[in-house]
């Protein structure tokens, strides 16, 4: 052993860092949802490494993922094996999850740690000068604190100098210049104070003052960041295989490399990855993303498919005619986006505050600079109390208040399934005073329930062996429908692609269809037996559960629920009927919800909007706050404020709640902060404020507001 | 007062230590997976396979 370390740290550091680099990159990522425990590590980890082609596996409990390293792994066989130990998992997009190391957050703790470590040894040092330390014992003490301190606050105060620089540059101030200005004054005077043998020295003020918004920096970074890696999970979760025919074969490819001319093979249920022209005679789609009606539309070979629908029938080959960015659906999110940029104007509480409290400091310092100089012509004297002023004035509520209560209730929210993606969404949750609704996929599930009691015990049994041969939603939610009835025994059972299914039962034919296709007067799905007249066989949306707790309980908090849906008057009526919601609008397009949202938003509403599909992404964009299922497409999840994650709406109103206490925690931290000062600035201005003073008020009103903080964690 | 001139460095090379081991603990990971960690402790890496 010919290399002598200094430290432990610094023999481990660089074999920490070869671990790391062999894991750079994982083969596979997937997401697991369900696993909670050791026991669930454990099993996933031994099932994967006794696995060929394996190099080694790692779950990570807190973001729900596992990673498995290794080469020529086939996602497909992991995800059966996992299926087989009783775990759901879902491969994600390796490319779009940011890389793991996240680097500005380990260089916020580096900082904080370093803050730390010297604020504690420069407060050691302190405590013996209060207790009485003079002369050479003060002297002494006095220049290795600085020489711990110098270095310190130059390096841990560089986030906060950075960021003060570039708004000194464009000639504005932000919170980061009293701040960098309260840190260096204090380092610099005391510095000058103690090669001139003064008796007040601020550095473990100028630390402690460093550490503290340290703190509040790196819970800012932390929530913005975990809420971040979730909202890229969820995009990672999109659509990537497609089904490309080369030379009459399926073969499943990525979507990114699609190209305008192949063509593709769309499987039943699958949404449609890109534009193209339908090569197949017929297909039945899902449009309500785009149209929010709940009808499935009939395609006839050489019209448009748009990416985003959901193919309902049987599979269909189609030809893209735009893929990537080009098509529809990336042109609307685009343009989303774009709208959402006139949103980011609204100013958050703590930016609010900043605007008021940053010009007053300075000029309270400098006044009292000039009122001292004036008074007893003593510079030094005066600049020493121009210090402590802008020290004790120093906006740590601002730094630390505001990032402590968002911390808070982010954590708590997304425990609860809320996934919080934007800093200002929960202040403006807090001023909603109208919720509007879209209907489908909103506040009802996808797919549906029969109400079948007039159906005969044949009928019923026919239609459930229709029903059982076809993988079509529909007939999967008839199958749910009839739990009890035996299924009859069918021959030459046939899928009509657009229409429906047949068969043959006891020598006469049986259809299972559109009403139109069985020639019957309605539209909606029937039963034809023979050459007896089609039954009916309405089907139902299944509202989400919890949707009446949800929705009663945002009435009590002064919030009405409205209704806003392109569906058909008669199916919005009736759900609204079953919720008690009476403010509703049916067969409304895109556009026209936008404008009813604009015009209630001038009308002085601040008007919440929960919805999922395309054609609420412009009123998602344009509302006060905007709430998306996690079902919902990736434009609207990006144009909203919050993503439920859970199907079960139960917790809507503490949603709500939260959002209101964590804006009226953050008021109070200011009231708190503003306390200590109403208090100790007399005595700075006075030129009472000795170090030690200064020590108490800014530790003891910082500990306060993170306590207060803490608080939103109890809301019921 | 001899005795500050050995204590003070003690104390502050004692403080350095705590430091480095702690970015020691946040470069190789310790932080990123809290929950895994806590959780992993009970797992028995002896137990031999049920299979």
């Amino acid at each position: 052993m010919t290399m002598v370390a200094a430290c432990p740290g610094c023999v481990a550091a660089p074999l920490a860092l070869k671990h790391a680099e062999n894991h750079a990159a994982p083969a596979v990522v997937l997401s697991l949802p369900t696993i909670h425990c050791a026991a669930c590590i454990g099993k996933v980890e031994r099932k994967l490494n006794a696995m060929p082609g394996v190099d080694s596996a790692r779950v990570n409990l807190s973001l729900k993922q596992l990673s498995v390293y290794g080469d020529a792994i086939d996602t497909d066989i992991i995800v059966a094996a996992l299926k087989s130990i009783g775990y759901d998992a879902y491969p994600l997009d390796v490319g779009l999850l940011e890389t793991r190391q996240d680097t500005v957050g380990r260089n916020l703790l580096v900082r904080l740690a370093v803050a730390g470590f010297a604020m504690m040894n420069v407060m050691l040092f302190s405590v013996a000068i209060w207790s009485g330390a003079t002369d050479t014992t003060r002297e002494l003490f006095h220049l290795i604190s600085a020489a711990i301190s110098l270095p310190a606050v130059l390096y841990c105060g560089q986030p906060f100098f950075a960021s003060a620089w570039s708004a000194l540059r464009v000639r504005g101030l932000n919170m980061d210049v009293p701040i960098s200005l309260a840190i260096l004054l204090a380092t610099g005077m005391s510095l000058f104070e103690v090669l001139n043998g003064g008796a007040h020295a601020y550095f473990d003020a100028a630390l402690s003052l460093t550490f503290f918004l340290l703190i509040g920096r790196y819970l800012d970074h932390h929530t913005r960041s975990s809420v971040r890696s979730a909202a890229k999970e969820l995009a990672a979760l999109e659509v990537h295989h497609a089904q490309r025919i080369e030379d009459g074969n399926a073969v499943k490819t990525p979507v990114s490399s699609l190209i305008v001319g192949d063509r593709l093979l769309i499987p039943s249920g699958v949404r449609v990855p890109v534009d193209g022209r339908l090569d197949s005679a017929q297909a039945l789609s899902d449009r309500s993303f785009l149209t929010g009606e709940s009808a499935a539309v009939t395609l006839a070979k050489g019209q448009q498919v748009q990416a985003g629908e959901i193919n309902l029938g049987a599979p269909f080959e189609m030809t893209a005619t735009a893929v990537g960015d080009d098509t529809t659906l990336r042109r609307v999110a685009h343009l989303v986006e774009m709208a959402e940029n006139s949103r980011n104007s609204y100013t958050n509480l703590a930016d609010r505050a900043a605007r008021i409290y940053a010009p007053a400091v300075h000029l309270l310092a400098f006044a009292s600079f000039v009122a001292w100089v004036l008074v007893d012509g003593d510079v030094r004297h005066a600049l020493n109390i121009a210090v402590a002023v802008l020290i004790i004035t120093c906006p740590c509520a601002l730094g630390l208040a505001v990032p402590a209560v968002a911390t808070a209730a982010i954590g708590r929210l997304y425990g609860l399934g809320f996934l919080v993606k934007s800093g200002t969404a929960l202040e403006r949750l807090a001023e909603v005073d109208v919720a509007i609704f879209d209907k489908t996929g909103t506040l009802t599930l996808a797919g549906g329930s029969a109400r079948l009691d007039h159906l005969t015990g044949e009928q019923a049994a026919i239609a459930r062996g229709l029903a059982q041969a076809s993988d079509h939603p529909v007939s999967r939610a008839l199958v749910t429908a009839l739990p009890d009835a035996p299924s009859a025994t069918l021959v030459e059972i046939s899928e009509i692609p657009g229409n429906g299914m047949q068969a043959v039962y006891k020598g006469e034919t049986v259809k299972l269809g559109r009403g139109t296709w069985l020639g019957a007067s309605f539209d909606g799905l029937g039963l034809k037996i023979g050459g007896q007249p089609a039954v009916e066989l309405p089907l139902h949306e299944t509202p989400r559960q919890g949707v009446d707790v949800a929705l009663q309980g945002l009435r009590d908090l002064g919030v009405p629920p409205q209704i806003l849906s392109g569906d058909r008057q008669g199916t919005v009526r009736a759900l609204a009927q079953r919720l008690g919601v009476q403010d509703i609008h049916a067969e409304i397009s895109a556009t026209e919800k936008h404008t009813y949202l604009t015009k209630l938003q001038n009308e002085g509403h601040h008007v919440l909007m929960v919805g999922d599909g395309l054609n609420d992404t412009a009123s998602l964009a344009a509302a006060h706050a905007s709430v998306a299922p996690s079902s919902a497409l990736d434009a609207s999840r990006n144009a909203a404020d919050v993503v439920l994650l859970r199907e079960n709406l139960d917790d809507f109103p503490l949603l709500i709640r939260i959002a209101r206490s964590t804006s009226r925690l953050s008021k109070q931290n200011f009231a708190i902060a503003a306390g200590y000062n109403a208090i100790a600035i007399p005595v700075a201005l006075l030129g009472y404020a000795t170090p030690l003073i200064a020590a108490i008020a800014m530790s003891a009103s910082s500990i306060t507001v993170i306590l207060n903080a803490m608080r939103v964690r109890f809301v019921k | 007062m001899n005795v500050l001139l050995i204590l003070i460095p003690v104390s502050i090379i004692l403080g350095g230590l705590g430091l480095c081991g702690f970015l020691w603990t946040l470069r190789s990971g310790q932080y990123d997976d809290a929950e895994g960690s806590a959780a992993r402790l009970l797992l028995d890496d002896d137990e031999p396979d049920e299979g």
